[in-house]
């Protein structure tokens, strides 16, 4: 291979002496294609093969970039190979790309390599690039006409010499359900001049649950208009100039295409260099990022987006197909399957050469590779199941992808979610939990590195190596007991195989980038979070539009009227919580969260009494918040140990913690607090408060009420007047409101004598 | 490179390249050249790339002593599996596949009894073939043979309808057979077969140099017609855009015709726009309709004149997607259905087959754009297969007893007598080609 590397590096050399430079203008357009995509998430597949040789509807997904490079233009293209490098170019060099007239595929092949970052330093290195490129990965799909956007490039560039990239964006729907549910990745906010199209800001990592984001205001200042896009999709594909790899180069740091390269130079004033846009609408483009995204763009292949990359037309390597029509819609068939007359294949389904079909089995939206053996009554539904592969009767597959040379025996069920990897053999009647991915090869972990060495042969090197021991770690932190339990073969009956343990942390991202669809309660959930905003809207509309109807009873109205304000106290305590949240979380200054507060208090014409009524409730509901979301694995705010509070299981054993924690808590935003504690009467609110907390939402509190009232004299909060008063108030009450003050009678006691003895 | 259109040549197909460059080591400079051939759009500038890339495979194939024909028939065949496995659906490939077959099999029979002539020392006059093989068939027994294949091909339909055999393609190849003839009568009077392999292929190469004339050509031959059919004041109506309807309709202009053009713009493609606009650079009245007011329209309509994708055996009609509904509206008010089609669109294959009845499902945005319905390919929630599926097809059949007239550069014919006019231009032993290459894979 390194011949051939300083054969392509010696072309190039005796390509770049023999051109003027008034001959760039028709230069042959060049690529860089990146063979791995630095990332895990196809495992455990990409322990045994590349991601770019994955097939995608019984294609290699490399072919479908090359075969529209080829397309779009581009005369050379560098193959830049890391983690299974020989897999890629042993594959290559088979295929036909290798002896195309106009189109040649050189690679480069490199095993240290860590991230896009490096790679480009080494393409760089290698002086092969003497012109504008396309940047771009293996696993890009699309079918897009360059030529315009190759126009724009070079004109822009001609104009100002610091636009070096031209970045291809699409246009989705806007929600973040969408984008969830079609391509498994983050919203994306992208600040685009609209006459220039000048690339202002890129944002992938919003975090949607703060509903803001932060722009510089210099963007503001220095630029006429801005358009803010949330409903654009990357599609991973740059036209670069030349600059970018010397850029590169510059820049050491610079390890990620997006998250390093196009925000540095986006934030970068002093060089000034400038990336633009380009956006397509009618054609194709989608990258493969993720489970989610391979299971949406193959479905996209095989609903004809990505014309002329479809089953049916022969691009490249693969077999003739035909369709046909099965109701109104169509599937892919290749003319040399044997299928029972009983079976029933269903509409948007893919079918390889040379597979056999039972009877009485049902398959719907599938595709199915070569050579595959399928036995009767299986039913198999929106999978993706590659070549050779042996079903044996009865099984049922729902959303899985299952790789090469897998056998499933009767009667296996795969749950929604799982992904086989190559050669793997399901027991007899064994059901493989949803989520769950199976290897041959052991899920490595920190402790057995004999086991790491067994497979190093096959994997990339360094950067699977350390991010697994990374995803090891997590998972063996909390888990040692489980994990070295699922490290035995358990796959029923003579199966073979290690179910990998899903790890803490990643078993919330599992539903988000597994093949299958989001189950309904997380759609809601998410559409809920989506909704907050909307929904205050909307519920206020709901209430006005009931006042406004006529009801028979009298007081209906004055009922209303009461729901009213009290709605917009529960809004009004929400906003302040979700503000406070916010500060938590990213550390704001405590003052900036008193003018956030002070500006809700206005735009809700609360009184301050309100204010630090609500500040204090979403306190208390921080110190007790953790508990909740733990229970359900969610991200934890706090690391708290106390997480089996919820269940008032042992609420003894645990309060002190639950203490201590508020404790905290009070301590560190006692300012806040005090701000709105202008009053007697404010002190007396958050008594109130907290007592009726303890009664309804944080019944937790309930024993600790005394101790915590404690604290908040101790730290000053509450004065001692309030105190007695709060307890002169109650003394007149029912019984049943009196729990608290009895329960504090010792510490109000305490009180009185000591102002007593002041006296 | 507009490639969106286009359709893409195999070059993983291994198995077949293997095979074809095994026996025929030239393969590899075809597949290059097959690599531009795909993406070329129109049916015509298909056919004249497969006749001119046929007849290098000729040129180049080198020619056994004995069976020259089989030779040259086997090199053809393996190449054309190969272009009509490339593109299924443009069907002007496999009939010029067949076409150049037929070419091969009618040249080599005339050799043969040229030479059957020549052995048997018999008298030749300088006539039509079809005359010396009646002189020639009651004295040899190969003779015989030839007779009886001759006269199971039923006589041209020029011959029938004309009493001037002058342009179609048969009658071109017995006129060249009737050189070589002529020739081969004195040059060997025993079989020297060297010389007469060069000759066949010498032969072959002139008749697809014919054909490739003829394919070239057919614009202007139908075009030739056009005064005979449009009159002073019509209306005419055609749907989505033609190149051979763009000429016909100039050449009645050009011969002072004065008529209006009603263009249908053929959704999705809206192909009907661009026609509209080269019938208005060229000085002719014209009013752009939507596909649906077609109907609204046919009435104040005298004639549609509409191009084809693919004329069938049966004289049945591949055209644009929407044709089938301007045909019906055309029966309803008994206007003239005419289609306009060059002779490498006649399809010898009948529309029973679906494989042979090939759709083209073309990409849904041509619909509608991507981004504005992402929300519904929405796969990743529910039951994971989305409630909106785009179908976009690009072609419709139009029955035979739509048609009411087929105009190709042969002149002007009814459907039903479109079975004797593939009768000319293609043997019954190469209708198989496109079987053996979709069973073949």
């Amino acid at each position: 291979m390194g011949a051939q590397k300083k054969r392509a590096a010696a072309a190039a050399a005796a390509a770049r002496v023999s051109e003027d430079p008034d001959d760039l203008a028709r230069q042959p357009l060049q690529a860089i294609l990146l063979a791995d995509s630095f990332t895990t998430k196809f495992r455990p597949i990409t322990l045994e093969r590349p991601k770019v040789l994955l097939p995608l509807v019984n294609v290699p997904m490399i072919n479908y970039t090359l075969a529209w490079l080829e397309a779009a233009g581009v005369a050379e293209v560098f193959v830049f190979c890391c983690a299974h490098s020989k897999q890629v170019i042993d594959y290559l060099e088979n295929s036909e790309w290798f002896s195309q007239p106009n189109f040649t595929v050189k690679t480069i092949e490199s095993h240290n390599i860590i991230s896009a970052g490096d790679a480009l330093r080494l393409i760089y290195e290698q002086n092969v690039i003497h012109g504008d490129f396309v940047l771009i990965s293996g696993d890009t799909v699309s079918n897009m006409s360059l030529t315009q956007a190759l126009q724009e490039h070079k004109e822009r560039k001609k104009k100002d010499n610091n636009a070096v990239m031209t970045m291809i964006i699409k246009k989705s729907k806007p929600s973040p359900i969408t984008r969830q549910s079609r391509l498994g990745t983050d919203e994306l906010f992208m600040a685009i001049d609209p006459n220039t199209k000048q690339l202002l800001y890129y944002e992938d990592k919003a975090d949607h649950s703060k509903g803001t984001i932060c722009l510089d205001k210099m963007l503001l200042a220095e630029n006429p208009s801005i358009s803010l896009h949330n409903d654009k999709q990357d599609c991973y594909i740059d036209i670069c100039s030349p600059e970018v790899l010397s850029l590169f180069t510059d820049n050491f740091d610079y390890q990620h295409l997006r998250r390093h390269f196009v925000k540095g130079l986006l934030l970068d004033d002093i060089m000034g260099y400038k990336i633009f846009t380009h956006e397509i609408h009618s054609s194709y483009a989608a990258r493969i990022d993720n489970y989610r995204s391979y299971d949406i763009v193959s479905k996209d292949i095989i609903q004809r987006w990505t014309y002329p990359y479809v089953p049916d037309v022969k691009f490249c390597g693969n077999r003739a197909t035909k369709l046909e029509r099965r109701g109104i819609c169509f599937t892919a068939f290749n003319s040399e399957i044997e299928q029972s007359r009983s079976a029933q294949v269903g509409s948007f389904t893919v079918i390889g050469y040379g597979t056999k079909i039972g009877s009485n089995s049902k398959i719907s939206d599938s595709v199915i590779g070569e050579g595959c053996t399928i036995g009767s009554n299986v039913l198999i539904e929106g999978s993706y199941i590659w070549d050779n592969v042996i079903i044996e009767d009865g099984c049922e597959l729902r959303h899985v992808i299952v790789c090469d040379g897998v056998i499933m025996k009767a009667g296996a069920v795969l749950k929604p979610g799982v992904v086989l990897s190559f050669k793997v053999v399901i027991g007899e009647r064994f059901v493989v939990p949803a989520y769950s991915k199976v290897s041959l090869l052991q899920q490595p972990t920190v402790h057995d590195s004999d086991e790491e060495l067994e497979y190093a042969d096959n994997s990339s090197g360094t950067v699977e190596f350390s991010s697994i021991q990374g995803t090891a770690d997590q998972s063996n932190g909390e888990m040692t007991s489980e994990s070295s339990e699922a490290h035995k073969p358990k796959l029923g009956t003579g199966g073979v195989g290690y179910i990998w343990s899903i790890c803490e942390g990643g078993q919330e991202e599992e539903w988000r980038h597994s093949v299958a669809p989001i189950p309904e309660d997380k759609l809601t959930e998410l559409s809920e979070a989506m909704d907050d905003d909307q929904e205050l809207v909307t519920q206020d509309r709901t209430a006005l539009s009931t006042s406004g109807e006529l009801i028979s009873d009298s007081n209906a109205s004055e009922g209303d009227d009461n729901e009213d304000s009290k709605d917009d106290s529960v809004y009004f305590e929400k906003e302040v919580e979700a503000t406070f949240l916010r500060a938590v979380e990213e550390n704001v200054k405590v003052d900036h969260v008193i003018l956030e507060v002070n500006s809700l208090r206005l735009s809700y014409n609360m009184t301050s009494a309100d204010c630090a009524g609500a500040v204090f409730y979403s306190m208390m509901k921080l110190a007790i918040k953790t508990p909740h979301s733990s229970a359900i694995g969610l991200l934890t705010l706090y690391p708290s140990p106390f997480s089996m509070v919820a269940s008032n299981a042992y609420p003894i054993y645990l309060s002190g913690e639950l203490q201590q924690n508020t404790a905290n808590i009070i301590t560190t935003w006692q300012k806040l607090l005090k701000s709105y504690l202008l009053e007697i009467d404010e002190e007396i609110e958050i008594i109130l408060k907290f007592e009726e907390m303890c009664l309804e939402s944080a019944k937790e509190f309930s024993p600790l009420f005394a101790r915590i009232l404690h604290i908040l004299y101790d730290k000053d909060i509450l004065q001692e007047d309030a105190i007695l008063r709060w307890a002169d108030e109650k003394e007149g009450a029912d019984e049943s409101d009196k729990v608290f003050v009895r329960q504090s009678e010792k510490f109000i006691q305490w009180l009185r004598e000591a102002s007593e003895e002041e006296d | 490179m507009n490639t969106d259109d286009s359709s893409w040549w195999p070059m993983g197909d291994g198995v077949l390249c293997n095979a074809a460059s095994q026996t025929y080591p030239s393969c590899n400079t075809f597949t290059h050249a097959l690599s531009f051939f795909n993406k070329i759009e129109g049916s015509q500038a298909t056919a004249r790339q497969t006749a001119e890339l046929l007849r290098s495979v000729i040129s180049q194939q080198r020619v056994p002593y004995t069976n020259q024909a089989g030779a040259l028939i086997d090199a053809v065949k393996a190449i054309g599996e190969q272009l009509i496995a490339a593109n299924p659906v443009e069907l002007a490939v496999g009939n010029i596949v067949r076409r150049v077959l037929h070419i091969i099999r009618e040249e080599d029979l005339s050799l043969t009894t040229a030479a059957i002539g020549g052995l048997n020392l018999s008298a030749v006059s300088d006539d039509e073939n079809d005359d010396d093989r009646d002189g020639d068939s009651t004295l040899s027994a190969a003779a015989v043979a030839a007779a009886a294949r001759s006269t199971l091909r039923p006589p041209s339909l020029q011959t029938l309808l004309e009493d001037t055999p002058v342009s179609a393609a048969v009658p071109q190849t017995s006129s060249s057979g009737g050189d070589s003839e002529g020739k081969s009568k004195f040059s060997f009077t025993a079989a020297d077969k060297s010389s007469r392999s060069r000759k066949l292929k010498h032969d072959v190469i002139e008749a697809v140099n014919e054909l490739i004339q003829d394919i070239v050509t057919c614009h202007e031959q139908i075009a030739e017609q056009a005064v005979e059919h449009i009159h002073q004041n019509e209306v005419i109506l055609t749907l989505g855009s033609s190149r051979t309807v763009l000429e016909f309709l100039f050449a009645a202009k050009e011969k002072k015709r004065s008529f209006r053009v009603f263009v249908a713009e053929g959704a999705p493609r809206y192909q009907g726009h661009l026609l509209a606009k080269e019938l208005v650079a060229r000085g002719l009245q014209t009013t752009l309709i939507t596909d649906s007011a077609v109907f609204a329209m046919i009435s104040r309509v005298n004639m549609v004149i509409v191009g084809a994708h693919a004329v069938m055996a049966n004289g049945g009609v591949i055209a644009p997607v929407g044709m089938n509904l301007v045909a019906l509206a055309a029966q309803k008010h008994a206007v003239p259905f005419v289609v306009l089609a060059g002779s490498h669109k006649l399809c010898p294959l009948y529309p029973h087959n679906p494989e042979v009845l090939l759709n083209e499902l073309r990409s849904p945005s041509e619909l509608l754009d991507f981004g504005e319905f992402s929300d519904c390919m929405d796969f990743g929630s529910g039951s994971g297969s989305p409630l909106l599926h785009v179908v976009n097809p690009a072609f419709d059949y139009v029955p035979p007893k739509l048609v009411s007239l087929f105009i190709t550069d042969a002149g002007g014919h009814n459907p039903s007598y479109m079975y004797r006019l593939i009768a000319d231009y293609y043997s019954a032993d190469d209708l198989v080609v496109q079987r053996r290459a979709t069973a073949g894979n």
